[in-house]
Order: structure tokens, then C-alpha cells, then sequence
């Protein structure tokens, strides 16, 4: 008998019972149903929301990829950076990799089996069927943290997350911000010593920090933070090869993504521009605002200020969020006209916030919770002008 | 014979659930969230509500009916005024250092929704021991909820109760610290306060089945 027939099997077995859900998510998440609607005319597409989720999937595992090898890249770098003069042959080794599983791999694990876990228990305890919400917050946890994050933290950010950012609402599509965000922001103010500094972007430096084998990795958006340059060129910040929270370092890769989730309508194009549009506008304004020695180099924001706006948009998680995070169809505005205000906003307060936040370098986190709140209100007043619009319209031909 | 009558007790035991200031009429959450990051803050902060209501609640019931309602607010707000700095004075006299750490908050229990919310809603219209008997009663469940969130708030985040290390020393790596478990700085903050806040709200009103309102 197939896996599918005693999935199937089971199924009936249970129904009715207040374990229907989680088996019914087991079976429909592997297999088409046994059963389809009955009667009447329906338009069949083939994007239910589990398709969908999948497709963002896709979209991320090149930066899951990429993030295994450059966990193992930068710890080996910064013990010995002769490796950084000759980046590809350095970076795609197993040993490289290796690190990555066993540091990145089990954050995955517990993010979708915590996840997973609450998600199933609300559906028993609510009786509805589990909702397939998860499976790219899951996905997207894991690459926005720190590689060093311990996996208890992990799995309690995991859980407040899933249960204050997406359950009290009523689950997946009714929440009002982004649960992967929620968890992000909920480690940041909880454990500020795990989630910034130089020590936790680079696998085992915590553990040998005071040490002779010390070994440090502070971020570049660190380093810019504390007027200091850096080591790395353009087209290492383009390619990744920088330290950074797992999967997000890599502008090109997740372009690569945006390209995908465009071109299957999944992501909003309208978003993603907007939102890179708006950190570029904000970076020129600082720019210009040091060209005119308004700030000068004695100031502690000039290090950042002074940063090309077009670096600002390669380097820490501008990109990442622009694509993977604003765009969640869930608590991104719905409108286009309401789509570019959103998107501009979160690049414009994201480099803001990175640039004035005096505790940790980075904004894009905060500034898609907060636009994320602001969405809605967004929406209200696009909708409103074009009610009146089309009033006045109407007034017009009547007169 | 019972000592309260059982109409009595009710004005005492209904506040701490069915009819809980915080959670249930969702008053006084001001103070609720700025001062229980400690649990020692929030049982003054309790005490300090309860006697304010208590004595307070008799003094407008002992002057409602020479009170003209058209001032009565007025009154109020002196009754409530004097009692607040008896307690202040207090506080500072006999326990300086946490009357530091509530700072402003003792001054305003002035604007503390349920003081004023019990002197209008009860005391005006009953006679002082029944007036005394309900601010006691509404202070305590006031106060059960600052201590339960004040509770969270202390051992989540900082690993104590009452000032005892109860999980361990920190600096030193002992208890639970030993094996790596650190104190949720969030806990801290005064929005993780609205949120415990709201996951008590959330408990209550789904085993309550007083309070579960139709859909």
C-alpha cells in the first residue's frame, strides 16, 4: 500500500476527531486530495496557497545555499585572510559547507519543527485545518538570524512569533505584521548581546572571544557605524562574501530570487522597486548632506552617511527584506498606488533608522514592522481618492 | 454567622475575576505596564492603590450626600489628591529607595482610571462599609494582575523575585545560567508588559464562561 493510501486511510480513520487537521495537513501537503469539489463549473489554478508558499521556497534555497558556504567562508577568513584574496576558489569547499550544516542546518530544523509544532496545536485546539502560512516563515527565520543564534532563543522568538504575530489575529492571512519579522524583532530586544556586536555574525567567535584565538567579525554596516572602513570591495558586498545574518548577504542571489517571484507573479514588482527607490533617494539625501560638509568626519553618523547610496543598498538586509519581506501579500498594502507608497517608505525609513540608530546599525527590519502597521491606512486612503475621483467624475457628467 | 454577608462578599471577590478592573474593564493598564518589572514595585504599587481606594471610597461615601453633584468631580479629585500624598510621604519616609523606583507613578494614582471609576460608580451611591469593603476589593484584583504580570516580568527578565537570584547568578554562570540561559531583555520594556497584559486578558476570557462574548 502507498504512502498516499495510508495517509488517505488514516485520514478517514480520524475524521471527525480532534487530530483530523494535522493528518489532513500531512496528506494534502504531499498529495493532491483524493476528492475534488463536486458540482457546478470552477476556474482551476494551479497556485493554491501551498504552490505558492513552494515557489517562495524555491526562491530562497539559493540563499540557503550560499549562506552554508559563506558560514564556513567567513569563520575560516577570519581566522586567516589570505583566503579572502582569492575568494572562489575559497569559498565552494566542503569544509565550508560542513560548517553550514551543522550551524545552519539546525536552525532550519527548529524553526519548522517549533513552527510546525504550534501551528498544529492551534489547529487541534481551534479545529481547523493547519494553514500552510509557516512554511516560508519557517524558511525565512533561519536566514535572518545570526549564525550563532543558540536554538533555544530560537525556538522561543519561534513561538512568540507564531502565536503574538500570527495566531492572536486569527492565522495566516489575517495577520498585521510579518511573523518571520515579529521573531527577528522579538531576538533583537530580547537578547540585544546575541543579535549585534562583532562577535555573532561569524560561526564560533563568541565562544573564542577574550581568548588568544580571538577572532572577529564585526558586520560592514559595523564597521561604517564606527567610522572605520572595510576590507571587502564592491563586488564582494554584491556577491556576499561578507559577514552577515545567514542567507541575506548576498544582493545577488536574492535579485536572482526577486527575478523568480516576479516572473511567476508571486512577488509585487511594484514593492520591490519602490522599496529600492526609497533607500536610494534617503541615501542621496545623507550623501548629499555630507558633500555639503554639513556633517563632517568628526560626527558619529558621518561613517554611514558618508556610505554610497548605492552600497547602502547592497550591503546589510535592504535587499533581503525588499524582496522576501515587503512583498509578503499578507501585510503588504493592497493597492498598486498604495504598493509604491509602501515599498518607498520601508527603503526610505530603513536606511533612516540604519543610519540614526545609535544601538545597532540596520533599519529594514523595523521599518517593514512598521509600514506593515501602516498598510492598511495606506490602502483606506488610496481607495478613498479614487472613490472621490470617480464622484467627481460622475458630478461632472450630471452637470 | 458568616462575617460578610454573601451580597458583601461579592463586592470583594467579583473584582478579582468576573469583573476585574484590568482585564475585564480594562482600566489603570497605565501603571500596569510601567511599573511591574518588578514584582516588589508592583505589590507597593498594590498596597499603595489599595489604601488610597479603600479610605477613599469610605470618605465619598461618608460625604455623598452633602456633596453637590454639579463639584463632585472636584471633591473627588481632593479626597483622592490628599490620600495620594499621605501615601507618598509615606513611601519616601519609610522606603525611599522603591519610592525612587515608582517615581511618578505614586503621584499618579491621581489619574489611576479606577480610583475616580469606583468613587463615581459605587461610592457616590453606597454607604461606607460597602464602599470600603468594594475598594478593597477592586484594589486587590487591580493588584492580582500587577502581581502576576509583575511576576513574569521580574523572573523572565531578570531572573529574580523579590531581588533573589532564583535562577541563578548571571555574572557568576550558576543555575540555569550555567547551561546557557539568559535573561529575555524584552521582558524589560514596557511593550512586553502590554503583551503579557493581553495573553492574561486572553487566557481569562477564553476559560471564563461569563465573559465569552458572541461572535
Amino acid at each position: 500500500m502507498s504512502l498516499k493510501q495510508n495517509l488517505h486511510n488514516l485520514k478517514e480513520k480520524y475524521k471527525g476527531t480532534k487530530m483530523a487537521p494535522a493528518f489532513n495537513a500531512i496528506h494534502t501537503f504531499l498529495y493532491m486530495p483524493n476528492d475534488v469539489t463536486h458540482g457546478g463549473t470552477h476556474i482551476k489554478a494551479a497556485d493554491d496557497l501551498k504552490r505558492t508558499m513552494n515557489m517562495v521556497i524555491l526562491a530562497l534555497i539559493p540563499c540557503l545555499l550560499f549562506g552554508m558556504f559563506n558560514a564556513g567562508y567567513q569563520h575560516y577568513a577570519a581566522i586567516d585572510s589570505s583566503l579572502r584574496d582569492n575568494v572562489l576558489t575559497n569559498f565552494f569547499t566542503f569544509d565550508n559547507f560542513w560548517i553550514g550544516i551543522i550551524k545552519v542546518l539546525p536552525l532550519v530544523i527548529v524553526s519548522y519543527g517549533v513552527g510546525l509544532g504550534v501551528e498544529f496545536i492551534f489547529a487541534i485546539i481551534k479545529g481547523h485545518e493547519v494553514e500552510e502560512g509557516y512554511l516560508v516563515t519557517g524558511m525565512l527565520v533561519p536566514l535572518i538570524v545570526p549564525i550563532d543564534t543558540p536554538l533555544w532563543m530560537l525556538s522561543i522568538a519561534v513561538i512568540f512569533g507564531v502565536i503574538i504575530g500570527k495566531e492572536v489575529f486569527g492565522g495566516t492571512g489575517m495577520n498585521i505584521l510579518n511573523p518571520a519579522l515579529t521573531i527577528r524583532a522579538f531576538l533583537f530586544f530580547a537578547y540585544p548581546t546575541w543579535m549585534s556586536g562583532d562577535k555573532v555574525w561569524v560561526y564560533d567567535a563568541v565562544n573564542r572571544a577574550g581568548t588568544a584565538d580571538a577572532i572577529s567579525g564585526e558586520t560592514i554596516l559595523g564597521s561604517y557605524a564606527q567610522n572605520q572602513e572595510v576590507i571587502y570591495s564592491n563586488w564582494d558586498k554584491f556577491m556576499g562574501f561578507i559577514p552577515g545574518s545567514v542567507g541575506e548577504t548576498s544582493t545577488f542571489l536574492i535579485l536572482i530570487g526577486a527575478a523568480f517571484l516576479i516572473f511567476t507573479k508571486i512577488g509585487s514588482w511594484r514593492i520591490i522597486v519602490s522599496t529600492f527607490m526609497g533607500a536610494a533617494v534617503m541615501g542621496l539625501i545623507f550623501n548629499q548632506i555630507v558633500a555639503a560638509d554639513i556633517i563632517t568626519s568628526s560626527s558619529k553618523f558621518y561613517g554611514l552617511m558618508h556610505t554610497a547610496w548605492y552600497e547602502h543598498l547592497m550591503i546589510g538586509g535592504l535587499a533581503f527584506g525588499a524582496v522576501f519581506m515587503a512583498t509578503d501579500p499578507v501585510t503588504a498594502s493592497q493597492t498598486n498606488k498604495g504598493k509604491w507608497i509602501y515599498g518607498f517608505l520601508i527603503g526610505f525609513m530603513s536606511i533612516m533608522i540604519r543610519v540614526f540608530n545609535p544601538a545597532y546599525p540596520e533599519g529594514v527590519f523595523l521599518a517593514i514592522l512598521l509600514m506593515n502597521v501602516f498598510a492598511p491606512t495606506i490602502d483606506h486612503y488610496v481607495v478613498q481618492g479614487n472613490v472621490k475621483k470617480r464622484l467627481n467624475r460622475t458630478k461632472l457628467k450630471t452637470a | 454567622m458568616a462575617l460578610l454577608s454573601k451580597k458583601d462578599a461579592g463586592l470583594l471577590t467579583d473584582p478579582l475575576t468576573d469583573n476585574n478592573p484590568i482585564t475585564v474593564q480594562v482600566l489603570g493598564i497605565c501603571s500596569a505596564l510601567a511599573i511591574t518589572a518588578e514584582l516588589k514595585a508592583s505589590i507597593v504599587m498594590a498596597l499603595s492603590v489599595m489604601a488610597v481606594l479603600a479610605l477613599g471610597n469610605v470618605a465619598i461615601s461618608l460625604l455623598r450626600n452633602i456633596i453637590p453633584s454639579k463639584i463632585r468631580i472636584i471633591v473627588q479629585l481632593v479626597v483622592v489628591a490628599a490620600l495620594v500624598i499621605i501615601v507618598d510621604l509615606i513611601l519616601k519616609a519609610f522606603s525611599y529607595e522603591l519610592s525612587k523606583t515608582l517615581s511618578v507613578f505614586v503621584g499618579l494614582i491621581i489619574t489611576n482610571c479606577i480610583i475616580m471609576g469606583r468613587f463615581e460608580a459605587f461610592a457616590l451611591g453606597n454607604g461606607p462599609w460597602k464602599s470600603f469593603l468594594d475598594g478593597i476589593g477592586n484594589a486587590a484584583g487591580y493588584g492580582l494582575i500587577l502581581v502576576i504580570v509583575g511576576f513574569f516580568r521580574e523572573l523572565l527578565g531578570s531572573g529574580t523575585l523579590l531581588g533573589f537570584k532564583v535562577l541563578g547568578d548571571p555574572i557568576e554562570k550558576t543555575g540555569l545560567y550555567a547551561i546557557g540561559y539568559e535573561n529575555n531583555g524584552f521582558m524589560l520594556l514596557s511593550p512586553m508588559a502590554l503583551i503579557v497584559l493581553g495573553i492574561i486578558i486572553w487566557i481569562q476570557r477564553s476559560r471564563n464562561k461569563v465573559l465569552i462574548e458572541e461572535n
